[in-house]
């Protein structure tokens, strides 16, 4: 579903990772790891085309429905807008992109906020909820338009671990019913394992990548430090 | 499948990719079929068809063995409908849903609704408003106050240990709200001294005065002009910049970690602003009382009968230094109103971008009153003092 090839990201002249050659599966929950600073989230941003690719290509199957957004991005702050209510904000992307009745979208609106457990939240503005509700709005947001492609930025990074868990059924049942085929970039070790189907590893130091395949696969037979380091929480002091 | 309809970004549906029918009416409830594909685009119609088949307070068995195809929007429709006719006493019972029809649709029915301990916003009432609005008035006063000691406590910690203060980072700002202003500035002296002194040949010319468009031009720039022109060109462009600088450190949780690294942050990021802008507005008022005379005398020699050597004498002969010493006495006074303005309105910054945006607009507002409002308490301290 998505091809990415030779791709060198970074800002300016500066790469952070060069010759990324991957490929997406439809239907695939693909993970993205890595450790901080090493370009995990320019990736993102480069393969939903925020930032341009220093060289190379991402490919991205099929196309825009009437110019509506192909896919749903959650940001790592969840990125509301702090000017509209967070039904506001949910029903955004219905509103631009769909001809429904208001009342349709406020129905829609508040089963995706039931959905990640903000029952009763549409009427407060971003500031007045935590940076965790923050976050699960943005993936009701993400999810409004029923696109089958997702990218996720850190979406358990900050949540409680109930939430976290529920959040991660979420993607999953989204992925085996819908099929909704969903890219994230995270670094929960619960997650990884439970949700994910492939994934990369990234390398700052190596400006590539160092490992890829089923996380349970690499966890268990990789041979490299680096990521048996990554898996098993230990410094490998390898720099 | 989505197609976008004429030019307002509107997406509508195409054919009708789902039927619902009644397969039996009786008194104690009746039977729907539902058959297709039940997606987003088609919401409105499937809301439609369920109020129409679902009638409280009987019960509804909804077969949906016939549906191929159910997204997340369609879902939330359905578990909408549930939800109504449970509270309306009625019993829904979806049957018949295969494969991952049956997963979404329970993705959905499953959530309870969870009870919001926060609720929302009530609306208020006029006389509520009131009171909260004066309530806040005495509340901005406290700040105010509690802004102006911090800025004193830091300005007392910096005449105490003046090598405590952070003096390359006051360069930087002195560079950026003082040089990096400076060709705004003269450009807007240069245009009030050449329009005060074409103003004035206009009449003077009347009289036969010509020379003393030199004395009117200097007095009214050194002593009025050029100090407010000045100390507005900078409120509009650095007390803005401040404000929002400052404000988006404040909401972005910057300040507070300044605070828990045990940095004040008056010290840190007040003082050296408010410090940099009240030597910066006198010089740039000085450069702009020369170079607004420039532009009167410009005029003179070209629209009035007087020299070079006239103008320049008569302006000589009009000035007293303390003409251009209190132009830049105002001109420091100034600095300080619109520096701390600028600095107290960052620091009150509630909310996101919006909060920003409400304190840099409101910052550089009130900082044009104070400015005036100084002015004119200044016109009548020096007409008192026989300044």
């Amino acid at each position: 579903m998505i091809r990415v090839r030779d791709l060198s990201i970074g800002y300016g002249r500066t790469a952070i990772q060069r010759h990324l050659d991957f490929d997406v599966e439809r239907g695939d929950i693909f993970l993205i790891l890595g450790g901080s600073g090493c370009g995990k989230s320019t990736l993102l941003k480069t393969m939903i085309g925020l930032l341009p690719p220093l060289a190379g290509s991402v490919e991205i199957e099929g196309g825009s429905k009437g110019g509506a957004p192909r896919f749903g991005v959650l940001f790592q702050s969840g990125a509301l807008f702090g000017s509209m209510t967070v039904g506001e904000n949910v029903a955004l992307p219905l509103r631009s992109w769909t001809d429904l009745e208001d009342e349709d979208i406020h129905t829609i609106v508040r089963w995706k906020l039931r959905l990640v457990g903000l029952d009763g939240f549409e009427n407060h503005l971003p500031a007045e909820i935590s940076g965790g509700m923050k976050k699960r709005a943005g993936i009701a947001r993400a999810m409004a338009l029923e696109n089958d492609l997702l990218f996720l930025d850190e979406p358990s990074a900050g949540l409680d671990p109930i939430s976290a868990v529920e959040l991660d059924d979420l993607i999953l049942t989204l992925n085996a019913e819908l099929g909704v085929t969903t890219i994230i970039v995270t670094h929960e070790l619960a997650s990884i394992f439970k949700i994910g189907k492939t994934c990369i590893m990234l390398e700052g130091d190596a400006k590539g990548i160092i490992g890829r395949g089923d996380p349970r696969e690499l966890r268990d037979h990789s041979s490299d430090p680096r990521i048996h380091g990554f898996f098993n929480r230990k410094a490998t002091g390898v720099t | 499948m989505w197609h976008r309809a004429g030019g307002g970004g509107i997406v509508t549906p195409v054919g009708e990719p789902f039927e619902i029918e009644e397969v039996a009416v009786g008194p104690t409830g009746n039977h729907v079929r539902v058959a297709g594909q039940l997606t987003v685009e088609h919401v409105g119609r499937l809301r439609e068809e369920l109020e129409r088949v679902i009638r409280i307070p009987s019960s509804t068995r909804i077969d949906l063995s016939g549906v191929e195809r159910l997204d997340g929007g369609a879902a939330a429709v359905l578990a909408e409908s549930w939800s109504r006719a449970m509270m309306g006493g009625a019993a829904v019972a979806f049957e018949g849903a295969r494969g991952s029809v049956a997963a979404v649709l329970d993705l959905y029915t499953d959530r309870l609704a969870r009870e919001c301990l926060r609720p929302p916003p009530a609306r208020i009432g006029i006389f509520e408003q009131v009171g909260r609005a004066t309530n806040d008035i005495f509340e901005r006063c406290i700040e105010i106050l509690e802004f102006l000691g911090q800025v004193m406590l830091a300005t007392f910690a910096f005449l105490r240990r003046p090598r405590s203060l952070n003096w390359p980072d006051v360069g930087r700002l002195m560079e950026r709200h003082g040089a990096d202003g400076l060709p705004i500035t003269l450009t807007i002296a240069f245009l009030i001294g050449s329009i005060t002194a074409y103003q004035a040949a206009l009449q003077l010319k009347q009289f036969g005065a010509d020379i003393f468009v030199g004395d009117l031009v200097s007095l009214s720039l050194t002593r009025e002009l050029a100090p407010l022109m000045t100390a507005i060109v900078i409120a509009g462009r650095s007390g803005a910049a401040i404000a929002a600088e400052i404000g988006t450190m404040r909401v972005s949780e910057e300040i507070d970690a300044l605070e828990t690294l045990g940095l004040c942050p008056y010290r840190f990021l007040v003082f050296p602003r408010v410090f940099a802008v009240v030597l910066v507005l006198p010089v740039l008022t000085l450069l702009a009382d020369v170079v607004g005379i420039f532009g009167g005398l410009l005029i003179a020699i070209s629209q009035l009968e007087v020299s070079t050597t006239g103008y320049l004498l008569s302006v000589q002969a009009a000035l007293d230094p303390g003409d251009v010493i209190g132009g830049l006495l105002k001109a420091c006074v100034f600095g300080a109103i619109l520096s701390m303005q600028a600095c107290e309105r960052g620091m009150a910054t509630r909310g996101g971008a919006e909060g920003v945006g409400r304190s840099t607009t409101s910052a550089v507002v009130a900082t044009l009153f104070l400015i005036v409002v100084a002015d004119a308490i200044f016109t009548v301290l020096f007409d008192l003092l026989g300044i």
